[in-house]
Order: structure tokens, then sequence, then C-alpha cells
């Protein structure tokens, strides 16, 4: 089995960040073999991961940072991103899909992540939160292994 | 890339020829500022054509939103046109499709308003 491989970087709370960090996920899909779509999903996953962490859990605050890893372990691509804003609860979130919220301006990053991301979890931090996304690899070594045995 | 937005005029109504990434940033505000250009300027038909956008993230659907719902409290329409399957897709899983008028081709577009 491939040894894991993983990769942090610690970043400012800019819009730049966003946007760095949507290009390396897309490397990063793309060296996981995943196609053109599923990379392109990612990749939006992680840009809104750092929306919520830069705008709105560390709010541009340039005294505070955000920290970005992608790992691959051969089965699975798992991004974690963590800032250290105050916070919030994702089961408070509103639907953005119930009709009273469909012309709201904004709520819908978290239901994006959710939708190209296979698993979504968010655990509070002291300050702030921390999200782990991960995308499960098809045909992914592991699997050849099994269909082998 | 940075978004770019040039408007023309056929039949009293506005196309607004939309080209790059609506995002947050520069291209929301690309976006809403463009809007509020027309208007200020008592255009209310407005046709977004969004062929050569060929990304938007959550901050873009909500500058879309804010684009419809501004043009619509004004009692003008806006609809649009040429989405891309990416625009598309994104449209149908937060289920605005159906909210927004899409169209396909520009004359038809055009003649849909209400004249």
């Amino acid at each position: 089995m491939t040894a894991p491989q993983r990769v942090s970087y610690r970043m400012e709370s800019t819009l730049e960040s966003v946007n760095k960090a949507e290009e390396m996920a897309d490397q990063q899909a793309a060296r996981a073999g995943l196609d053109e779509d599923t990379r392109s999903g990612v990749s939006m996953a992680v840009r809104e991961g750092m929306i919520n962490a830069i705008l709105h859990g560390n709010a541009y605050d340039t005294n505070k940072r955000v920290n970005l890893s992608f790992e691959q372990n051969g089965r699975e691509l798992i991004v974690t991103i963590s800032d250290e804003g105050r916070g919030f609860i994702p089961e408070e979130v509103p639907d953005p899909l119930a009709p009273e919220n469909l012309l709201k301006t904004s709520g819908r990053g978290i239901f994006l992540m959710r939708a190209f991301m296979d698993e979504v979890r968010f655990r509070k931090l002291n300050p702030g939160t921390e999200i782990t996304m991960i995308k499960r690899l098809q045909g992914s070594e592991l699997d050849r292994q099994e269909a082998s045995t | 890339m940075s978004m770019k937005a040039s408007t023309r005029q056929v039949d009293g109504v506005t196309i607004v020829d939309l080209s790059g990434r609506i995002t947050l940033g520069e291209g929301s505000v690309v976006l809403r500022d463009t809007i509020k250009d027309l208007l200020g300027k008592g255009q209310k038909k407005i046709l977004l054509n969004l062929g050569d956008v060929s990304y938007i993230d959550s901050s873009g659907i909500g500058e879309l939103v804010s684009a419809f719902t501004s043009v619509r409290n004004q009692g003008g329409e806006l609809k649009l046109l040429h989405l891309t399957k990416k625009v598309h897709d994104l449209l149908q899983i937060t289920k605005l499709y159906t909210v927004f008028d899409v169209k396909d081709d520009e004359a038809g577009a055009i003649s849909a308003f209400a004249h």
C-alpha cells in the first residue's frame, strides 16, 4: 500500500490564500487521479472551506492564520482546514434548499462542500473550527488489492 | 482570471456579456456594480450572458440571487443565457435553476421579455 503523503500550509487570512488553496486542491486531486469533473468539485469544496475559515472564521484578521493540509493514502484524499475564529455550530446553519432560504444571498458554502465531497466533518477548536473533508478515490490501490484477493 | 462585463442593447433589453469567474472578491463586485449601474439608469430588462463564465462559487451564486431580487424589486426582469455545464449543474444542485429564467438562445430570450 502507498505510504500516506501529507502536506500542510499555514496561510494568511486573505482572498489570495483562498485562490491559492483552490489551485493546490486541483493539483492534489489531479495527483490522486481524479477526473476533471471530480477535481473541479474537490477544488470548489476546498475554496468554500477556505472562504468559511477566512471570511466567517477569521474575518480577514491579519493576526489569525488558516491551516490547510492535504493527505493522500491511496484510498482517500483528506483535506483539513482550520481557523482561529469564534467558531460556529454547523447544525444551526439554515438549509439553503428550503424554499424560504432559496433567495438568500449567502449560506451555501457548507452545502457545496457536502455536495462535492464524500464526507465533511466539523470539530470545535479553542479557538476556531476544523473542517475535515474526504474524497474517496475510486479504483484506489486498496480496491485493486482487495479485488485481487 | 478576473471577470469582465460588457453591455449592449437589443430591442430594449440590456445584454450583459460576462466572462471569467464570478467568485468572492473582484468577480462578484463587477457583477454587483454592473447591475447597480444599469438599475440606476432605469434599464430593468437585463439578460446575463454567462456563456463565457467558467466558474461560480457560493459568493457568485449569492451575487446572481442578489441581482435577480434587486431587478425584480424595481419591477424589472432578469434572465440568464447560455449556461455552461458547470454553472448549469451548480444551479441545479442549489435548486436555483427553476428560480431563474434560463434561456438557450439570445433571440428567444429577448422576445421573452415583457414588451
